[in-house]
């Protein structure tokens, strides 16, 4: 009896919490979408693939996430690789702690500071104008190519710390059997260190790229007019138009990609959910 | 190529510089940000016209320091009251969730396990509108079906907190869970043949072995909360958490105050970022 009450002391509160916050929420969503002030519609959907402002931008998203989500694990690699194998011993444990620091920032003060950094009269600027190297302050803001470093910026830790761990487990005596069998670097890479890192690889992956597509701050802010992100037609449409239904669908296809990608990364590397969380 | 091997020195020397421009790249918005907070400008821009502290103290007309500034002051004490509240929550349902995981058997549970992690798959705009529309949904049918109002259903203070805790909780359950995975369960086993009831072995030799991991996930969660954007921005009322406000600021135009409030910020995260450092090193330690 006593264990029967435990368990409905322990489940109550996590039924609460995920039906109420997590599955309806979500199922009115999807409701919501298909409904206008009429009644039950398509319309929504329609007007998504109508207007090709609103389906480029999603192409548009999906595919700097991609680029993005590729770039982070390119610079990832060799960090994890100087960490966990280059690096002296004693300097790594230091070397994480530093890793980590940026991260525990808020992501907006992260974003703020390249603003003031990358901006017109911004100190990338003064410096070069000051060196000689610029005759003329150059705007780097406002740029795609900022934009995106912003995003691998803002985004590296979630790539570098599941890279690192993996790393770890590899067995330093397999690079040096290769070294001896008279592999060159590359080979190293691409038949002993990449294949074992697999799982840090898509982990790191997974949590990078659905973080970028659902991001609003680092688009909007060190992006240009021009550079609409997929999240912000979301945010027009709640918040300027106020058109719920039409954001809820939005937000519904939005969802649906994260997902559809993410369930490809897992079924092309063989991997479960369950275990990327771990 | 490793630690172990001979490697030439412009390997040695390119794999160095590579370290130190990517430390660079990573505390270099950081620092200026830091730096700018006390220049005498009334722009967070070079050049250096010497020290202020300004930014911090002065009281006006021309320039209002941060502690003088009634509204990031007051964004500063709302976030704290929704972290605290955030973290609470989802430290106690966190701890509930892990206890059901990892201890109970039951019809459903891999099904409900994985709605559990839905929420490190969700973005948090999506969570965000997802909350916002719900809320709505039942407010409107509570009002005009009984014609009750309830501010709870409407942006405001409380659906911030509860926005928040939908997905700061899945990651509380996580680490609570990893660390109650290696516990030696033959210790309650011993407890209760000596005729401890589950209650007192949970309350004390369960929860006490769990506290260094509790105390970590709290931390981290009032962290997560103080500094959500993205699902804090649909769901926030009158009362602006300081990432909002101080997004506000931002995208209107910024004053070296916004730098003052980020100096402080990064002290908050770099000493909650020590205290969680210390406690994952206990928590080596013992084991």
């Amino acid at each position: 009896m006593r264990g029967r009450a435990l368990f409905w002391l322990f489940i109550t509160p996590v039924l609460l919490w995920l039906l109420l916050l997590i599955l309806l929420p979500h199922l009115d969503l999807l409701l919501l979408s298909f409904r206008n002030r009429e009644g039950w519609t398509l319309d929504n959907y329609r007007t998504f693939f109508y207007e090709p402002v609103y389906w480029l931008t999603f192409v548009r998203t999906a595919l700097y996430s991609i680029i993005t989500t590729f770039l982070t694990l390119c610079l990832a690699l060799p960090v994890a690789f100087y960490i966990t194998k280059l690096a002296r011993p004693g300097m790594r444990g230091l070397l994480v702690v530093l890793l980590l620091l940026p991260f525990w920032v808020s992501e907006l003060v992260r974003v703020y500071g390249w603003m003031i950094l990358l901006r017109e009269s911004g100190g990338l600027n003064y410096l070069l104008l000051k060196l000689g190297i610029l005759h003329q302050p150059v705007e780097m803001l406002y740029r795609d190519a900022t934009m995106i470093m912003g995003l691998v910026y803002t985004s590296m830790l979630f790539m570098v710390v599941p890279l690192v761990s993996t790393m770890e487990g590899l067995d330093d005596s397999l690079i040096e059997a290769a070294c001896d069998l008279g592999a060159g670097r590359l080979t190293i890479w691409w038949t002993i260190i990449i294949p074992h890192c697999k799982p840090g690889i898509t982990s790191g992956s997974i949590v990078v790229f659905m973080l970028v597509l659902g991001n609003y701050l680092t688009p909007n802010l060190m992006g240009g007019k021009n550079s609409l992100w997929f999240t912000e037609q979301i945010y027009n449409q709640f918040i300027a138009s106020f058109n719920w239904n039409q954001g809820a669908a939005f937000g519904f296809l939005l969802l649906a990609l994260s997902s559809a990608i993410i369930w490809l990364g897992l079924k092309i590397t063989g991997q479960r959910l369950g275990e990327v969380a771990r | 190529m490793i630690r172990s091997l001979p490697r030439s020195p412009s390997y040695n020397r390119a794999f160095t510089l590579f370290i130190t421009l990517y430390f660079l790249f990573l505390f270099a918005p950081l620092l200026v940000t830091c730096v700018l907070a006390f220049n005498n400008s009334d722009f967070p821009a070079l050049p250096w016209y010497g020290f202020t502290l300004d930014w911090f103290l002065s009281a006006g007309p021309e320039r209002v320091g941060i502690f003088q500034d009634a509204d990031n002051l007051r964004a500063i004490r709302i976030s704290f009251q929704t972290a605290l509240w955030v973290s609470l929550l989802s430290v106690t349902v966190g701890v509930c969730a892990a206890f059901l995981f990892e201890q109970e058997n039951f019809i459903g549970k891999e099904l409900l396990y994985y709605l559990m992690l839905a929420p490190l798959v969700i973005p948090g705009v999506i969570l965000g509108i997802s909350i916002l529309l719900g809320a709505n949904t039942v407010g409107s049918y509570f009002d005009e079906v009984w014609g009750w109002d309830f501010d709870l259903f409407r942006p405001s203070f409380w659906l911030v907190v509860f926005g928040q805790f939908s997905f700061i909780t899945t990651f509380v359950t996580l680490v609570v869970s990893a660390r109650l995975r290696t516990f030696d369960r033959s210790l309650e086993e011993a407890a209760l043949n000596l005729g401890a009831t589950r209650l007192e072995v949970i309350r004390l030799i369960t929860l006490p072995f769990l506290r260094s991991a509790v105390i970590g996930a709290g931390a981290v969660a009032f962290l997560m909360s103080f500094e959500n954007f993205n699902t804090t921005l649909f769901l926030v009322g009158s009362q602006p958490t300081l990432p909002i406000n101080l997004y506000l600021q931002v995208r209107d135009g910024s004053t070296p105050v916004i730098n003052a409030v980020s100096l402080l910020l990064i002290l908050g995260s770099a000493v909650l970022a020590v205290i969680n450092l210390y406690f994952d090193r206990r928590r080596e330690e013992k084991g």
